[in-house]
């Protein structure tokens, strides 16, 4: 990788460091799927993530979001650590009433929805502002019903996910996440599991998310006219390592990496 | 060996109580092993080995030996431990608790036909940890197990007739002490016989009805 590459991988295009990876390590087995990743992203921020499966992007997601540790190298969130905190000016093993404070800022939209079956869509939406933010049920079904009018969906409110569409389902998992007022926002290759018809109504919601929010996003796509439209910043991922970071232009119009051009070039056959 | 339609007819009114105390330390019995086969299955799941594994080790203790053992502990050696239930309590208790460690696993097997994806999305939305099982696990976990839950109640019924050596008046001790003071089996044990057939077949076509309804067929692959 280049230097500017370097830096930019390191840095983020706006001012602070809003999350930062420092020196992260996640192995399963012998295999390394990230090694000693270092990067940082500035609040408000959308960054896409793009790589061959399994060079780690999806793990990053993951780790961010607390549903897996990093073996070596801490997460920051703002001021706090993710998976560790400071007691006694040590870095321990973070309590769990630590990660709950600090997840409170993160929400995921994951590829198969995970929308809850038991549940109608508004339940679906207002479950966690009632009993993760404490909203009364009146205050969660106004902010619920403003998000699915947003997503297209105020009239299915009555509906069990069953009874909807992937991308249907995939647009009330984005109205669930954001009804969490999140500052991190991880899509996690949100419509790999939709015939491009559904998935082109799933990436208009997110573009317009993108476009009227100041929400940080982290995203993992193969979609890449949507990863130009939203993000600030494109990392290209290989072997768990950032091999080149340049803003979307850059990264698709003239990419400096071998690997990076033939990558973009399968993704452009397979479309 | 005659049928005796008169003396069948004149014990029918105290098999008809043995019954009754049956069917209660059914109910009972299961109601318990319902509720305590949910608690081992959480404490089974507990994230502090220090809960998990003692559950697991008192669940695989309980689940492997007999269920008359038990009753003669709870009844026999508990007393001398200043502990004294009634002869129906301790029967309760322990048909209770040896079946919770059989519901325990199929609330267990409920529990993990939950997709992976379903806990992952509960901690995306920082749900705490009582509202995702309440809200979001058991809601999907429980209605697949209801049928196997059904037959173990169903077999925990037809075990009842053990409670006979704590001295509790079910429908087996009834037709023993009928027989015993009549010089008469017959009538008795085969009143005793038909009315648990009566009671089992409609519950276990029940439960059969309730598998087609609840389960869901395996997805062509």
């Amino acid at each position: 990788m280049s230097q500017s590459a370097t830096e930019a991988a390191l840095t983020s295009r706006k001012d602070g460091q809003f999350i930062h990876f420092d020196k992260v390590t996640k192995r399963f087995g012998d295999n390394v799927v990230l090694n000693d990743l270092c990067f940082a992203m500035g609040a408000g921020e959308r960054v896409t993530l793009i790589g061959p499966s399994g060079s780690g992007k999806t793990t990053i997601l993951r780790m961010l979001m607390t549903l897996m540790q990093p073996d070596t190298g801490t997460i920051r969130v703002g001021e706090d650590y993710l998976h560790h905190e400071e007691r006694g000016g040590r870095l321990v093993e973070a309590s769990e009433a630590h990660i709950r404070k600090v997840r409170q800022r993160i929400t995921m939209v994951f590829q198969s929805f995970n929308l809850f079956p038991n549940m109608r869509v508004l339940r679906n939406v207002t479950e966690a502002p009632v009993h993760v933010l404490g909203l009364s049920k009146e205050e969660a079904e106004e902010r619920a019903l403003g998000l699915l009018a947003m997503v297209g969906l105020d009239h299915k409110i009555d509906s069990y996910p069953s009874q909807l569409s992937g991308g249907q389902q995939q647009r009330v998992a984005i109205a669930r996440a954001l009804a969490m007022q999140p500052d991190v926002l991880l899509l996690d290759e949100v419509t790999s599991a939709l015939d491009p018809e559904l998935a082109a109504g799933v990436l208009d919601v997110l573009r317009d998310v993108a476009k009227t929010t100041d929400v940080t996003m982290l995203c993992v796509t193969h979609a890449m006219k949507f990863a130009r439209d939203i993000s600030h910043r494109v990392l290209m991922f290989c072997e768990g390592k950032i091999i080149e970071a340049a803003p979307p232009e850059q990264m698709f119009d003239s990419p400096e990496h071998e690997r990076t051009r033939s990558f973009l070039q399968s993704v452009l056959e397979e479309s | 060996m005659t049928w005796d339609w008169g003396y069948a007819w004149e014990t029918l009114p105290q098999l008809l109580d043995g019954l009754g105390v049956t069917v209660l330390a059914t109910l009972a019995g299961t109601a318990i092993a319902l509720v305590l086969g949910l608690i081992f299955t959480v404490l089974r799941r507990s994230s502090s080995r220090w809960i998990a594994i003692p559950t697991e080790i008192l669940v695989e203790f309980i689940r492997s030996t007999p269920l008359l053992v038990q009753l003669f502990v709870l009844f026999f050696v508990l007393p001398q431990a200043g502990i004294e239930l009634s002869a129906f309590m301790t029967g309760v208790i322990g048909l209770g608790l040896h079946y919770a460690t059989y519901t325990s696993e199929v609330y267990r097997s409920g529990i993990e036909g939950v997709p992976a994806g379903q806990w992952e999305a509960a901690k995306a939305l920082n749900l705490p940890a009582r509202r995702v099982w309440t809200s979001v696990i058991l809601p999907q976990a429980v209605p697949p197990s209801i049928p196997a839950l059904g037959n173990y109640a169903i077999a925990m019924f037809k075990e009842t007739p053990q409670l006979t050596v704590i001295t509790v008046m079910e429908l087996l001790s009834v037709a023993r002490q009928l027989g015993a003071e009549n010089y008469r089996y017959l009538e008795p044990v085969t009143i005793i016989g038909v009315l648990f057939l009566a009671l089992s077949l409609p519950t276990a076509w029940l439960v059969r009805r309730m598998e087609r309804r609840l389960v869901p067929a395996p997805r062509p692959v």
